[in-house]
């Protein structure tokens, strides 16, 4: 079975490992450096992204977690997209690894959060319901990046490049498990180039 | 239904429901800090808490000063919502419906329906199924737990004995929740309807609850964590995140403690990351014991 690691700092990372166990992968609960050994990719869940970055620093997590995600698929939900981004609109870079440049709470504040229906490149089937909660958004990708679905308004909020996926809402809060399934393909695939 | 401002998206009454427990989801595993000023807002944000919680005085200011505790000026309120860009909760009494309104009015993330406050109504909690934005609410038990939920709640913390220092209320408590589900969950299904009535909640709660085998909603602590190790000990309780009030600003050295205590929540299993934040944190907030003498705010809430 293949074994994803789902980054404990704060979140919902319970929500990411339920989901992960109904798709028939065994998720690993990460929080030391070591946890991070025999993983074949990584989710990083929704929470605050500063709040999960300090974490993460302060308990030498960091590095080794930037350098697992350099070579192995690395997927992260709203805060998590925020971590993987090259770059955030008027702070620091955490991650700084994926070519995608984020915007912090980009919709208001909780009262502005919303469920739409969302169309997603190289998902079959009715559009997902997709829980955006002060959500980010993707404000512009680079060359290598695929957009994988956007709003009406054209904005995006589900982006790939390579073995890194970023998507600014919860695919954990609903029933609905393609996204997650969608993930154990690209480990896979990156398994067969591997 | 509701609109919602910003971009137009209207949200029916079960995805509204599905935002309300969302926001709280996401605050699982972290700790949420008492700010009284934009400083103290920001020093937390950067010790690594997930949210903050507004307020003019903190909990053990206003077991000292006594008189009447309201909500706190909107002004004061809005000036840490501008200062971090984390989610900001902000405190209602029991009962005041209007207090809610102005703060759903600036934009509030949470507001906690708090019994830190002096009561405003001794019979109704808040309707909180009226409102857009969420609520959390304390608990002693999984009767209060559930009726809270019944209102609207999409979130619930202990209610612990707050400004005291003294976490023995918020184990009670916290105990107190986990032992009602594991007795529920052991029931037959015939004597859910007694448990129910017993217990003084709707049925249909109780009956999810002993079907799943966890409250509907994100449950923290709250009330009397002052230190990493109080804070773990909640934790491996079982609660999903922990509130601290006065416990931080309160403290010799409130950075350190806010970022000992955060890293407490995350390696909550792991005494030797314990004993290393537990270290050289100066001193703790002096402490008040909880015994009859003192007004007991707990008691707060019907």
């Amino acid at each position: 079975m293949l074994k994803i690691g789902v980054l404990a700092m704060q979140g919902d990372f319970r929500e990411h490992a339920l989901m992960l166990r109904q798709v028939g992968a065994e998720p690993v609960e990460v929080r030391t450096p070591e946890d991070l050994n025999q993983l074949a990719g990584i989710i990083m869940p929704g929470g605050e992204s500063t709040a999960i970055s300090r974490v993460a620093k302060a308990t030498g997590l960091f590095e080794p977690l930037r350098e697992f995600c350099t070579t192995y698929p690395a997927w992260g939900t709203c805060a998590g997209a925020i971590l993987l981004a090259r770059e955030i609109e008027g702070e620091a870079p955490h991650l700084g690894l994926m070519d995608i440049r984020v915007a912090r709470n980009a919709f208001g504040r909780q009262i502005d959060s919303f469920v739409a229906p969302l169309n997603i490149k190289g998902l079959i089937g009715a559009p997902l319901e997709a829980v955006f909660i002060r959500a980010p958004i993707i404000a512009s990708a680079g060359q290598g990046v695929d957009v994988l679905a956007t709003l009406e308004d054209g904005r995006i909020v589900a982006a790939r490049q390579g073995h890194l996926l970023a998507t600014s809402f919860h695919p954990e809060l609903t029933p609905d498990t393609r996204l997650h399934e969608y993930f154990l393909d690209m480990v896979r695939g990156a398994r067969l180039v591997v | 239904m509701a609109e919602n401002g910003s971009n137009g998206h209207v949200n029916g009454n079960e995805d509204k429901t599905l935002l309300k427990r969302g926001l709280a989801q996401m605050l699982k595993g972290g700790v949420i800090m008492d700010v009284v000023t934009p400083e103290q807002a920001r020093i937390a944000e950067d010790a690594g808490a997930c949210a903050v919680m507004a307020l003019e005085r903190v909990p053990a200011d206003i077991r000292v000063q006594g008189g009447v505790a309201r909500m706190s000026d909107p002004d004061m309120i809005e000036k840490i919502m501008a200062a971090v860009s984390i989610p900001v909760m902000a405190k209602c009494r029991i009962g005041h419906f209007v207090e809610a309104q102005i703060l759903e009015a600036i934009g509030i993330d949470y507001i906690d329906e708090s019994e830190v406050l002096t009561p405003a109504d001794e019979e109704n909690h808040v309707n909180k199924h009226k409102f857009n934005v969420p609520f959390v609410c304390g608990c002693r038990n999984l009767g209060e737990a559930l009726r809270r939920v019944a209102e609207g709640a999409a979130m619930l913390r202990t209610k612990g004995e707050a400004g005291t220092g003294d976490v023995v209320e918020a184990v009670r408590h916290a105990r107190q929740v986990m032992r009602d589900i594991r007795k529920l969950t052991s029931m037959d299904e015939d004597e859910l309807f007694t448990f129910a009535k017993e217990i003084q909640a709707p049925y249909a709660l109780v009956k999810e609850v002993a079907t799943n085998g966890h409250l509907p909603v994100v449950n923290f602590a709250a009330g009397g964590v002052a230190t990493p190790a109080d804070a773990a000990l909640m934790m491996q309780l079982g609660v999903d995140g922990v509130f601290v009030g006065s416990g931080i600003f309160k403290s010799g050295d409130p950075a350190k403690r806010a970022r000992a205590i955060v890293q407490a929540v995350t390696h909550y299993n792991d005494p030797k990351v314990l004993a290393e934040v537990s270290r050289n944190l100066g001193e703790a907030m002096v402490g008040i014991n909880v015994t009859p003498e003192n007004t007991i705010m707990a008691k707060r809430g019907w």
